[in-house]
């Protein structure tokens, strides 16, 4: 088998790969709904509206000890 | 130690924002000149015989598309990235100081190398690759510019408060990162006065790609320099700003993070649709034109969604002349990412290539959804920047329609000079001898030309309208900050 050949089905399995992973992702997110921390995705549009250095974060990162 | 309230600081933002107005005016204002020049050749040489060197067309191209995309554009999406980095991830620059110094770095050292560049370009010192021209010295610096960015990118989100990234940042990182790549990888040269032993001016560079290789790295760069300098980060700014504006939730998050995927996925592949018909393999070809037409998909995921984020405030669009700006900047992106694909496919090539069609494509992106989306973005940070609202609404929806009017004889202009280019190009008598000769095809197309001078000189006009309506912000009516939760305030 010569590289040109390796190259074109290098390029169909990624090809094949990235289209059922993109797939795969947009199945999960329309059916779970929420992420493993429980928030719904929806909510993340509040991080634009409610962006205020005092807000409350949607989700807060765990402080450091 | 002082016990003031945390607050966001934006002096980084301003200075971005300031560089922003001004490399705005020269890139659209050579860009005009350029316009002009196509249509009458004489203004060459506008400045007198003795200084054409420095007023010919070829000498201020260079410029007019290195001023807009890395001076105008890149300015406007730094300031963008200072103020909605902060805000989104809940964090304040003043927080540290690594951070203040790593930005106000950022933008002296990239001032400085504009500078250069200005003075390089007009000296006609290029690698003569298109919309990569500098010479290496230039090249190294902007690495360490870039390299800048992402250590302040890296840095704000170090120390955030907010866990997750709001979708503005993914697509501010995606940026980062492919532009790294693109700009390493485009730009590998040899100095030729070290690779040969002192022949030559040291700053002089040849490409390691010759011929066909060269070609495809070439456009692999061009074709993803627009999409990772005039399209991802822009889409990072209407994530925040159409929300915020208009204090509507984005319709769907979810769309928004698989347009995301969607456009990281596809987007690479397409560059090779600039060399159809030329000697790069067939299956290159093809798969540029083939991602191209699939680019459709995730493109108009992510413009769908912001239309849609105004569902049931429509009037909003009426009444704000902000809101208008992101509106019709999200029609235009969904309009040229339907064009462009449509440039892509072999048969429409055939004609489209090497015509102003091109030219017309290129600006109806750049002018209605790149320019329209900085303006609104600068329009939606200056009141809070300053505290002040706004100094004119009227001026900003005369502006606003200025504008349009002035995209709109730009590409109409172009596209018929495009395809009547391609056709008399193309045209053929029974024998098969070429109907036309070049200079048939100019003559025909000087009304066109004229045309879209006229057009860019009404975006230009438009422009320094905003520059003023800004520069008047800044001694406008103070407000309060209940009034810059949403909606920015606006004086009549």
């Amino acid at each position: 088998m010569s590289i040109a050949e390796l190259q074109a089905y290098g390029y169909v399995v990624a090809l094949v790969f990235l289209t059922v992973a993109l797939y795969a992702y947009i199945y999960h997110l329309y059916t779970k709904r929420k992420d493993s921390d429980g928030h719904d995705y929806e909510e993340y549009s509040n991080m634009a509206l409610k962006d205020d250095i005092t807000d409350t974060p949607v989700s807060e990162k765990p402080k450091k000890k | 130690m002082e016990d003031r309230p945390l607050e966001y600081d934006y002096s980084v933002t301003r200075l971005f924002m300031m560089n922003t107005i001004f490399v705005g005016i020269v890139g659209m204002l050579v860009g005009v000149i350029l316009a002009w020049q196509m249509a009458y050749p004489e203004l060459n040489t506008f400045l007198g015989e003795g200084l054409a060197e420095y007023t010919n067309f070829s000498r201020l191209r260079v410029l007019h598309t290195d001023s807009v995309i890395y001076g105008f554009v890149l300015s406007a999406v730094w300031a963008s990235w200072y103020y909605i980095g902060q805000r989104v991830l809940k964090v304040s620059m003043a927080e540290s100081r690594t951070l203040m110094i790593l930005g106000k770095l950022h933008f002296w050292i990239y001032f400085a190398a504009s500078a250069i560049i200005v003075v390089s370009l007009l000296m006609g010192i290029t690698t003569s690759k298109e919309y990569a021209e500098f010479e290496w010295p230039l090249d190294l610096g902007i690495t360490i510019i870039w390299l800048l960015w992402g250590a302040g990118i890296a840095g704000l989100i170090a120390i955030r408060r907010e866990k997750t990234l709001y979708i503005s940042i993914w697509y501010f990182i995606a940026t980062f990162l492919a532009v790294a790549m693109l700009h390493l990888f485009n730009n590998l040269e040899i100095p030729t006065y070290f690779g040969s032993g002192g022949i030559g001016a040291w700053y002089h560079s040849v490409s390691m790609y010759a011929g066909t290789n060269d070609a495809l790295v070439q456009w692999w760069f061009g074709h993803n320099a627009v999409a990772f300098v005039l399209t991802t980060p822009i889409i990072a700014m209407i994530y925040y700003f159409l929300p915020k504006e208009s204090g509507q939730a984005i319709y769907s998050y979810k769309l928004s993070l698989l347009a995301f995927w969607g456009l990281m996925f596809v987007y690479l592949w397409a560059g090779g649709h600039h060399l159809l018909y030329s000697t790069v393999p067939d299956w290159v070809q093809t798969m540029g034109s083939v991602f191209s037409v699939i680019l459709i998909l995730p493109s108009w995921g992510s413009a769908i969604n912001m239309l849609l984020t105004m569902k049931g405030e429509w009037q909003q669009v009426a009444a704000s002349p902000l809101i208008k700006f992101m509106i019709m900047g999200s029609t235009f992106y969904m309009f040229s990412t339907l064009e462009g694909p449509i440039q892509a496919i072999k048969s429409v090539n055939a004609i489209a290539h090497f015509t102003d069609w091109i030219i017309g494509h290129v600006h109806d992106g750049a002018l209605g959804w790149v320019g329209f989306m900085v303006v609104a973005a600068i329009y939606h940070m200056a009141p809070r920047l300053f505290n002040r609202e706004i100094y004119s609404k009227s001026l900003m929806a005369a502006q606003f329609w200025i504008q349009t009017l002035g995209i709109v004889l730009y590409f109409t202009s172009m596209w018929i000079a495009g395809i009547t280019q391609g056709m008399m190009w193309r045209a053929h008598d029974e024998f098969g001898n070429l109907a036309y000769s070049f200079i048939d095809t100019v003559e025909v197309l000087h009304p066109y030309f004229t045309i879209r001078a006229v057009g860019g000189t009404l975006y230009l006009i438009g422009f320094i309208m905003f520059a003023y309506n800004i520069y008047k912000t800044t001694s406008a009516r103070e407000v309060e900050a209940s009034e810059l939760q949403n909606a920015s305030p606006m004086g009549a």
